[in-house]
Order: C-alpha cells, then sequence, then structure tokens
C-alpha cells in the first residue's frame, strides 16, 4: 500500500524543503489573532450545527445536533420495566465506568474502608483512558510551579475555567505522578531519575510526563493491575449503567444495570455513587471522525441530566489537530500531540509552513482548516478527505537518528502496518473529535447538586473551561477521581438512603411531552451504531 | 486537482465511519467458518460490523492500544496460523478467522510495595514461569511484535529491567497465553516485571519528591490563592507576558 503516487509529488516537495526548515520557527499567533482564527473556522462557533435545548436542567442552552439528540430522547427505561426492591449489589460506593478516573476512586473509596463496587461497560481499561499516547502534566521540577501550571491551564481554556477545579488540578498533580512512581508506572526518565519532560501545545513549562508513546496505557494497566489487586474491590465486567436510582428525599441510591451480553438487569444499592463514564467522541459531533474508545457516548451526562444535574461549556468540544486521514482504514485515529513536541511542523501541499506547531489545540484545529478551506492548500485522499502534512522525518534531524523509534514506538508500528514509513515521510492529518471539554457541574470534592452523586473524570466539566490542553486530563482524571474516591467514601459513612425511585424518568417523559419532543430515540444509547443502514432495515426482531 | 473538485469535495460534510469508503474491489471471508462479502478495504473489525455485526465483546479501543480484539486466521491454501488485532488488521481473500476476545488466565494477587525485585518473586507468584520450552510460539503470535520468549526468559533470568523494556508495549490481549505449551499467563508476567521495575529498580526522581515536599508544606498555598482572586483582565495581563521555557 504506502502513499499513491499523486501525493508523493507534495511529499517530495515536504522532503526536499526539510534541512532548510530546520530549526525555522513559524511564529506563535497573538491572542487577538488567535480569537479570530477560532471565530471563523472552529466548529463550535458554527451556529447551524447547534439547536437549543427543549427540556432539562439545561432547557434552551445551546448543544450540538448529535448530543440535543440524546437529551431530547426517552429514557432507556420506564419505572414498570424494573423491580427496584430485589437488590444484588448493596454497597457503600458505586463507581460507575472501569477507565482512569473510575479505576482510581474505587482505589481510594475502597482505601477509605468503604464497600466498593465497579461496574464498567466492556472490560476494565476499555477507556480512552488506555489510548492516551503523549503524556502528562505535572509542574514537577524547579524552573516551574503550580502556579505557573495555573496560569497556562486557565490561558488555554479561554479563562473559563472554573479557578477551585484547576486550584485542585494543579496541586495534586505533583502527588499524582509521585503515587504512579510509587505504584510502578514506567514513566520516561534518565538514569539518575530525573523524569524526562517536554512541552505540550500551550505549556510555558516543560512538564509533559511521558511513557514512551504508550503513556495512557501505562497508566492504565498499572491501575488495572492495581484494582485487580484489592479483593475489597468488587468488580462487574461489560454491565451498563442504564438509570440511576433516586430515593425520596432527593439523593442518589443506585442505579440499574445491564449486562450486555445477556441483557439481564440488575439493581445496584449504594450509599454513594460516582460517575466515571468519560467522555462522547461516538456520537460524532458534526459528522466528524474520532479518536475515542467504542463506549464514549454521554451516558454518564445523560442520565445525570434525568435526574436534574447540570452540564457546563458541553457546546465546546476538543477536535484534535492531529488526525490520522490516510489511510482509510485508520481514519479519525490519533496522531499524538508529542510528534510536535518533539519538533515535527505542520506543513501544506507545498510543503511550506503555516502554523506555529505548538498553539493550544483549538487554535491549530482552526489553522489545519482554514489552509485546507480558505488557502485551498490542503492534500485531498482517494476518498476524497483533506489533510495537511506533519513532518515526523523532521524529529530524528532535530534529535538524532533513532529518537522516532525510541519514542513514537505505537505510531512507527501502526503506520507500518500500512506500508509508510513514519520515520522517512510525513503523515496526513486533519483534526479529529477528541475530547469533550465541558461536562458535569462539580465542585472541587466532585460533588454534584444531587446528594450522593460524584463525578470525575471526562464526564465532569469546568476544570478546563472551553478549551483542554494535552496532558491535563490524564491528570484530570487522577487528581478528581482520587477525590471522588475520597468524597463518596465520606459521605457514605452517615448516609441513610430512603425509598428507592424511578419517578424522575416519569417527569422527564412529562417534560418531553410539554415541549412537544416527538421522537423514538432512547438514551443512553450505550454503544454506537455502525452496521449498515440497509442490513438492518433488512432485520427481523425475533425472539430466539 | 482541479478547483470545483477542491471546493466541492470542501462542502461535502465528513464523512462518517460508518460509511466506510466501498471500493469495488470484494473478498470472501469466514467469520467463525460462515462465508461473507466484504470490501477489501476494511479491517477485520469493520468488516465484522458491515456484515450485520452489532460488536459486544472483542471490540474496545478500535486503535490498537487495548487488547480487545486478539483474532486468529488462516488463509486459503496456507497451513500456518495467523494473528492481528481486529482493529489493524485488513481483510484478505480466504481469510478464516475467529475472534479470541478471552482467554482463561489467573492473575496473582500482590502488593506491589512490599515486593523484592527479583526472579524469585515472579516465580513464586508464577512457578509455570519456569515451564518454558522456548518454543518460540508466542513471540510469533503476538500483534504488537514483541519478543515475548525473550521477555519471560529475562524475567526468569532475573533481568528484570530488561524485561519490563522488552515486554513494555505489550496490550494484554493474551494471544501468546493461548499458545503457550507451558500455559503460562506471559502478560501477567510483563506487567508484574514492569511494575517491580519502576517501583524498585528505577531511581527515584528527586525533584518530583521536593516539590511533594513543597506542597504538603504549603508552600505554593498563597500564591495559588493570590492568583485565583485575580480578575480576568489581571490574568490574561499575565498570561500574555509568561516567559516560555526554550525548547
Ligand atoms: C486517543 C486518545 C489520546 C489521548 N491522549 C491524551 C494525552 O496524551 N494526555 C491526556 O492528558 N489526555 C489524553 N486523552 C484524553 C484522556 O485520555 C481522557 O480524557 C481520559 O483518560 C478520560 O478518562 P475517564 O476515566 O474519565 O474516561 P475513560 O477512560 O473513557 O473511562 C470511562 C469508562 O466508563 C465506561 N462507561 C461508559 N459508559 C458507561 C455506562 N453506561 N456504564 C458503565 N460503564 C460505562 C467506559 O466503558 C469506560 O471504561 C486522550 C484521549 C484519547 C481518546
Ligand atoms: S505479549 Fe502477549 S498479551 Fe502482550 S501484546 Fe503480545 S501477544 Fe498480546
Ligand atoms: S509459548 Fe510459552 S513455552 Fe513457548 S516460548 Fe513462549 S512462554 Fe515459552
Ligand atoms: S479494539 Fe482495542 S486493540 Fe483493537
Amino acid at each position: 500500500m504506502g502513499y499513491p503516487d499523486y501525493m508523493r509529488e507534495s511529499i517530495e516537495k515536504v522532503n526536499a524543503t526539510r534541512s532548510k526548515r530546520l530549526g525555522v520557527q513559524y511564529p506563535r499567533l497573538t491572542m487577538e489573532q488567535g480569537n479570530e482564527v477560532l471565530r471563523d473556522y472552529h466548529p463550535d462557533f458554527k451556529d447551524e450545527q447547534k439547536r437549543n435545548i427543549l427540556v432539562g436542567p439545561n432547557r434552551g442552552d445551546p448543544a450540538n445536533h448529535e448530543f440535543a439528540d440524546v437529551l431530547e430522547a426517552h429514557p432507556a427505561i420506564r419505572p414498570g420495566d424494573v423491580d427496584l426492591e430485589q437488590v444484588d449489589w448493596d454497597v457503600d460506593v458505586l463507581v460507575i465506568g472501569g477507565g482512569g478516573a473510575g479505576s482510581t476512586a474505587a482505589m481510594m473509596a475502597a482505601e477509605a474502608g468503604a464497600k466498593t463496587l465497579l461496574v464498567t461497560k466492556l472490560r476494565l481499561g476499555d477507556a480512552n483512558t488506555m489510548m492516551a499516547q503523549g503524556g502528562i502534566q505535572a509542574a514537577s521540577k524547579p524552573q516551574d510551579s503550580p502556579t505557573i501550571h495555573y496560569l497556562d491551564v486557565m490561558g488555554g481554556g479561554h479563562f473559563t475555567n472554573k479557578p477551585e477545579l484547576v486550584e485542585a488540578l494543579v496541586k495534586d498533580a505533583p502527588l499524582v505522578i509521585k503515587w504512579h512512581e510509587e505504584l510502578g508506572v514506567m514513566y520516561d526518565k534518565d538514569p539518575d531519575g530525573t523524569m524526562l519532560t517536554i512541552h505540550g501545545g500551550g505549556t510555558s513549562r516543560k512538564r509533559m510526563h511521558s511513557a514512551k508513546d504508550y503513556s495512557g496505557g501505562e497508566i492504565m494497566k498499572t491501575l488495572r493491575d492495581e484494582v485487580r489487586n484489592r479483593p475489597e474491590i468488587e468488580v462487574v465486567e461489560f454491565s451498563s449503567a442504564v438509570e440511576l436510582i433516586m430515593d425520596d428525599k432527593g439523593a442518589c441510591v443506585g442505579v440499574v444495570l445491564m449486562n450486555m451480553e445477556t441483557q439481564e438487569y440488575k439493581i445496584v444499592r449504594s450509599k454513594a455513587t460516582v460517575l466515571a463514564t468519560g467522555g462522547f467522541g461516538r456520537l460524532h459531533i458534526q459528522g466528524f471522525e474520532t479518536t475515542n474508545h467504542y463506549g464514549a457516548t454521554a451516558d454518564g451526562i445523560v442520565m445525570a441530566y434525568h435526574v436534574g444535574v447540570k452540564w457546563v461549556f458541553m457546546d465546546s468540544v476538543q477536535y484534535h489537530p492531529t488526525g490520522a486521514v490516510f489511510p482509510e482504514q485508520i481514519v479519525g485515529m490519533l496522531v499524538t500531540e508529542k510528534v510536535r513536541g518533539l519538533g515535527a511542523q505542520v506543513l501544506n501541499l507545498d510543503g511550506d509552513q503555516f502554523t506555529y506547531p505548538l498553539e493550544p489545540r483549538d487554535i491549530e484545529s482552526s489553522k489545519i482548516i482554514r489552509e485546507v478551506e480558505k488557502e485551498g492548500k490542503g492534500i485531498c485522499t482517494p476518498t476524497g478527505k483533506w489533510g495537511v502534512w506533519l513532518d515526523s522525518p523532521l524529529i530524528d534531524l532535530i534529535h538524532g537518528p533513532g529518537t522516532i523509534e525510541r519514542e513514537l514506538p505505537a505510531m512507527v508500528r501502526q503506520y507500518r502496518r500500512f506500508d509508510i514509513d513514519i520515520i522517512k515521510d510525513p503523515v496526513l492529518i486533519y483534526p479529529t473529535l477528541h475530547y469533550q471539554n465541558g461536562g458535569i457541574d462539580i465542585d472541587a470534592n466532585t460533588a454534584t447538586s444531587v446528594p450522593g452523586l460524584f463525578a470525575a473524570g471526562e464526564v465532569a466539566g469546568g476544570i478546563h473551561g472551553t478549551n483542554r490542553l494535552m496532558g491535563n486530563s490524564l491528570l484530570d482524571v487522577n487528581v478528581f477521581g482520587r477525590r471522588a474516591g475520597r468524597s463518596a467514601a465520606a459521605y457514605s459513612r452517615d448516609a441513610e438512603p430512603g425509598k428507592p425511585t424511578l419517578e424522575h424518568l416519569t417527569r422527564y417523559e412529562e417534560e418531553l411531552e410539554k415541549a412537544k419532543v416527538e421522537t423514538d430515540r432512547h438514551a443512553p444509547i450505550l454503544l454506537p451504531e455502525y452496521r449498515p443502514e440497509h442490513l438492518r432495515e433488512h432485520m427481523l426482531d425475533i425472539p430466539l | 486537482m482541479a478547483d470545483d473538485k477542491v471546493l466541492q469535495a470542501i462542502d461535502e460534510p465528513p464523512v462518517m465511519e460508518s460509511e466506510i469508503c466501498v471500493t469495488d474491489e470484494l473478498v470472501e471471508v469466514y467469520i467463525m467458518g460462515k462465508p461473507y462479502t466484504v470490501p477489501a478495504s476494511l479491517t477485520i473489525m469493520k468488516a465484522m460490523e458491515y456484515v450485520g455485526y452489532k460488536l459486544v465483546r472483542g471490540v474496545g479501543c478500535r486503535e490498537g492500544f487495548c487488547g480487545a480484539c486478539g483474532t486468529v486466521f488462516r488463509r486459503r491454501g496456507d497451513y500456518k496460523l495467523y494473528s492481528g488485532l481486529a482493529c489493524q488488521t485488513l481483510v484478505e481473500d480466504g481469510m478464516y478467522l475467529t475472534q479470541i476476545p478471552s482467554f482463561p488466565a489467573e492473575k496473582a494477587v500482590y502488593d506491589i510495595r512490599e515486593l523484592e525485585p527479583t526472579a524469585n518473586t515472579i516465580l513464586s507468584y508464577y512457578p509455570e514461569l519456569a515451564r518454558c520450552v522456548s518454543c518460540n510460539s508466542c513471540t510469533k503470535v503476538c500483534p504488537q511484535e514483541i519478543d515475548v520468549m525473550d521477555y519471560v526468559n529475562e524475567a526468569l533470568r532475573g533481568d528484570i529491567e530488561r524485561a519490563a523494556h522488552t515486554s513494555f508495549d505489550c496490550i494484554m490481549c493474551g494471544l501468546c497465553t493461548v499458545r503457550c505449551h507451558a500455559e503460562m499467563p506471559q502478560y501477567l508476567i510483563g506487567i508484574l516485571a514492569r511494575r517491580l521495575y519502576a517501583a524498585h529498580i528505577a531511581a527515584r526522581a528527586q525533584d518530583l519528591e521536593s516539590r511533594v515536599q513543597q506542597i504538603l508544606d504549603g508552600e505554593f498555598d498563597k500564591e495559588l490563592a493570590d492568583i485565583k482572586k485575580l480578575s480576568e483582565e489581571e490574568l490574561k495581563d499575565l498570561y500574555k507576558k509568561r516567559d516560555i521555557e526554550p525548547t
């Protein structure tokens, strides 16, 4: 396979200009210029792609159509469908979601002495956390400080972030890395133990810690191993939460679970519940491809919305500037920001630079969209998609031969499967739907507006405002996951759950009716639909 | 490239994953023994969806990171057994495939903080490690192209540092375990080696240690409280003026 001939023409230009571009830095945009390119080219600013929500606590707020579709939908079950009195698990702390936030929450809850149950949709660790490549931020070096980190986070988020959440994030950061070190996460280090740290988009200090380009994988595998080392945490896989259970006093007291294989339902009663269900990439906002794992379908936000919990910044979505657009088989897949962190430049059809490679993500994405849409300097793929070059070979020129292989083994392998050698040739990229900037409104202890319900990780919002910087999310899931576990355990000590009910679902139905929402959609959707439509129309619904 | 083609393509909305580019070339694959005709441009995972499977097993990240989609296959007219990740492997004409989303293996339970980084530690939890017959089947099957047999033997020799590095790219798909004559769960040995190395052999980061102490001593509390109080304008001003550490 490899690149088709017509693409090679442009690649030759890139290869020919490489040595001349070495050390030539394209200037960063000023804040004003950045805002302008965002306004003109970022998908968040496309009003026609959004509508104002008709129901629920955020009624009237704008949301992308795909997200609005899962909110303006019938709840997944009706109160009469299940028997709440037949309890299958009765625990202190229930954690929903087996990614980084869920695993850390479960560990902390159990350490605090709470009887803990972790449930997750697919396998433990089938999660966005497993896929993070680039790294995790923490102000661990002398030339850095939590305060400088704070400023970078706020600037990256366009000063919309909730200050108390950012404070918690930057202050806990070094503690998290140290905790990982003790748990045996294999961070990249010098022989004397000094962590190797590099820049990421929007950072003013080199504070990106990594484990090659398997950073999230290395963290997730270690956390998973550790969760499994603790018999006091019960783990139930292939079981999705479908709706939260409330009590007559308005507190969250459990969840209705569904076995993903048998579709049997189970009732979990809990004194405190942590939502750690991750993001919404698989809703394919504005039709974008996504880097997210298969189960990233906004379930947590939908369930919380049904019990009256608000979200913030959900109309702001992170499109990662460098998603693969060629070859077709890996379209949407992430090309880690570490590639630019190591010095790779972003180039157009002619092999020219047109952007500072490490602008904050939203600006970088907008500049790439602009180069294709306005300047017409994109490269077309055989299937009609557009992209620009990311000049990976430059890395070895800057840092010496062998660097790419050493630092980016996952990426080298992925492209080699399709006969593309990223050490010799650049890769074709375009922005891809990557991260849900917003989420459930929480405080610094991860409490939501509903007593007994906590939220941590990508499902929560406010930490990153309208734009997250790379490396702050792996951090966020650890910082707030740990806090959620502790808060939930503390809350559970005095909680006295009342009579369980699903009354809120009936009220939600009434609201839909009042707002004249007529639909056969149901949510949470649990999994995206990738079977072709013509086939689905030819399927019979016969119980076997 | 003609200009009108450029503009036309830009006006079209991006294509969703479900509407995978369907090339004219079709191939025949046997999914768990049943033949289906699918476009040659699909991965095994997308081909299964294309013929109507709603996947719950054997799928996770869809990008080669989680190890949920281990698949074994044979090719028509070829006795050899091949393997790959369903999300990363293209279908081929005459491919007979089956997914192995889960294979039994028992994970040892330990407290990493209390362990010594030695071969005996690993052997005490996984005594079957000593049963390796060096058949190399594990290395041949590994979709991550890891020298599995090497890391197994490095662990056995007590070279935990090496075993940690050799096994680093393991995504814990379990395919090696399916093939092992010694019936050992190699990937569980791999992660134990990595955790032992990182927690007990690699030098600790001194900078980090002091920073943690500073935080616990409350050294940044005042600074952070102050910066939190700044107005948006003041913050923006600080942000614009911040100095950037050279790359
Ligand atoms: C490809 C990729 C690369 C990334 N790279 C970086 C990086 O370099 N640095 C960085 O900081 N961040 C990165 N991120 C972002 C970061 O990895 C994620 O935001 C973060 O890991 C989310 O963690 P989480 O625990 O909140 O969610 P997840 O890790 O996604 O876990 C959520 C879990 O909840 C489960 N779940 C969902 N719904 C339900 C339900 N209804 N019932 C039960 N379980 C449910 C899911 O199956 C999953 O196991 C990256 C993300 C992706 C996708
Ligand atoms: S070492 Fe084994 S478990 Fe790990 S990736 Fe290779 S085959 Fe899969
Ligand atoms: S398959 Fe088992 S016995 Fe064979 S080399 Fe690998 S570890 Fe040893
Ligand atoms: S689905 Fe995760 S590796 Fe294939």
